[in-house]
């Protein structure tokens, strides 16, 4: 049997104790789901893909963000207790659940949406997997959403207007993106001292990102870009 | 969670910057008022006392500490990224202690 410690409230509540069978290959999500439909129909947490692909499932685990999911118990259970509270740095709704528009507004903020040329376009782009600028966009770009990164930043506790790890990271992806046509503007989300310059490079974010993502090389590639757009008078 | 090499080094260069920042004018104004107390050679005799040479010595690795963690900041964020950069850390780590035990090395030799 494990000790499953679980934060049942709002910003206000306390952990409750429940006792969930072993099993083999058991994941954190898993464990949350038995007390969910076997012990406690009132505990909301949210999960859709349980493969790692949706992103829904980050959950605080022992002190630590992690995509439950992906996370088998067997890695992080300490003498037989595993506990488990929401997500840091996001507003709960109950229980488990946190409200992600704060971190999905970011990603706006940090004008994370690709800006199409004006006319358009008659062919298809031709963009090297090779080219270096594609490298650099592709090594960034399979973020899924999860805030693990947001919840792990310090930054982003301290300063909470801070954009954060994964929407300074998507628009990295963008001004890396030969197709995009705004860089300048992206750069100007980016730049003031909400952005990426508030970054102290502490890479707690590249610790925990489950899918190995470095947010922290992509916003040391937004601090030069503007810093030398900011040189050249263009921003 | 704040438990890898890279947070340390944060907490080392932000510590070792209030440690400076508290430090630095006491050491300016104890080492002013040394000197207009005493003659020159009564300020030698005071500065060669050990516990003020361990209190220089901690500035210097303070300073040392500071100096090559902003040097690798200053690494991290304008050239391209290296996968090297952790160690760095350590580089910077190193480069700082033996700043450190040369000036032992010659303050206390
Ligand atoms: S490196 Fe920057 S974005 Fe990543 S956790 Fe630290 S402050 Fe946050
Ligand atoms: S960068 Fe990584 S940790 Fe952050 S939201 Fe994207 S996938 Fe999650
Ligand atoms: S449920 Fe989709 S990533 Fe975990």
């Amino acid at each position: 049997m494990l000790k499953v410690e679980i934060w049942r409230g709002t910003e206000e509540g306390r952990y409750e104790t429940y006792e969930v069978p072993s099993q083999p290959s058991q994941t954190v999500l898993d464990l949350v789901t038995f007390v969910q439909r076997k012990l406690d129909p009132s505990l909301a947490y949210r999960f859709a893909c349980r493969v790692g692909v949706c992103g829904s499932c980050a959950m605080t685990v022992n002190d630590t963000p992690r995509w439950t999911c992906r996370t088998h118990v067997q890695k992080v259970v300490e003498r037989g207790r595993v506990r488990i509270a929401p997500l840091r740095n996001l507003p709960i709704v109950k229980d488990l659940a946190t409200d992600m528009v704060p971190f999905f507004d970011k990603g706006q903020e940090a004008k994370g949406r690709f800006i199409p040329s004006d006319a358009a376009a008659t062919s298809v782009a031709e963009i090297s997997p090779e080219d270096p600028k594609r490298k650099e966009a592709d090594a960034a770009i399979e973020c899924i959403g999860c805030a693990v990164c947001y919840a792990a930043c310090d930054v982003v506790s301290w300063r909470p207007e801070y954009l954060g790890p994964a929407a300074l990271n998507r628009a990295w992806t963008l001004v890396s993106d030969a197709r995009d046509s705004d860089r300048i503007g992206h750069l100007q989300a980016v730049a003031d001292d909400a952005g990426c310059h508030a970054c102290h490079g502490h890479q707690n974010c590249v610790e925990h990102c489950p899918v190995g993502i470095n947010p922290t090389r992509s916003i040391s590639g937004l601090k030069r870009l503007v810093l030398m757009a900011a040189v050249r008078g263009r921003l | 969670m704040r438990n890898h090499p890279s947070y340390r080094a944060f907490l080392v260069h932000r510590l070792s910057g209030i440690a400076l920042a508290l430090f630095l004018p006491a050491h300016l104004i104890v080492l002013g008022l040394a000197l207009e107390t005493a003659m020159l050679d009564g300020f030698l005799d005071w500065a060669a006392q050990p516990a003020v040479k361990a209190a220089e010595t901690i500035l210097v690795i303070l300073l040392a500490l500071h100096l090559f963690g902003g040097l690798r900041l200053l690494a991290i964020e304008l050239l391209p990224w290296s996968d090297r950069q952790k160690d760095w850390i350590g580089w910077a780590a190193a480069a700082a202690l033996a700043v450190g035990a040369g000036f032992v090395v010659r303050s206390f030799a």
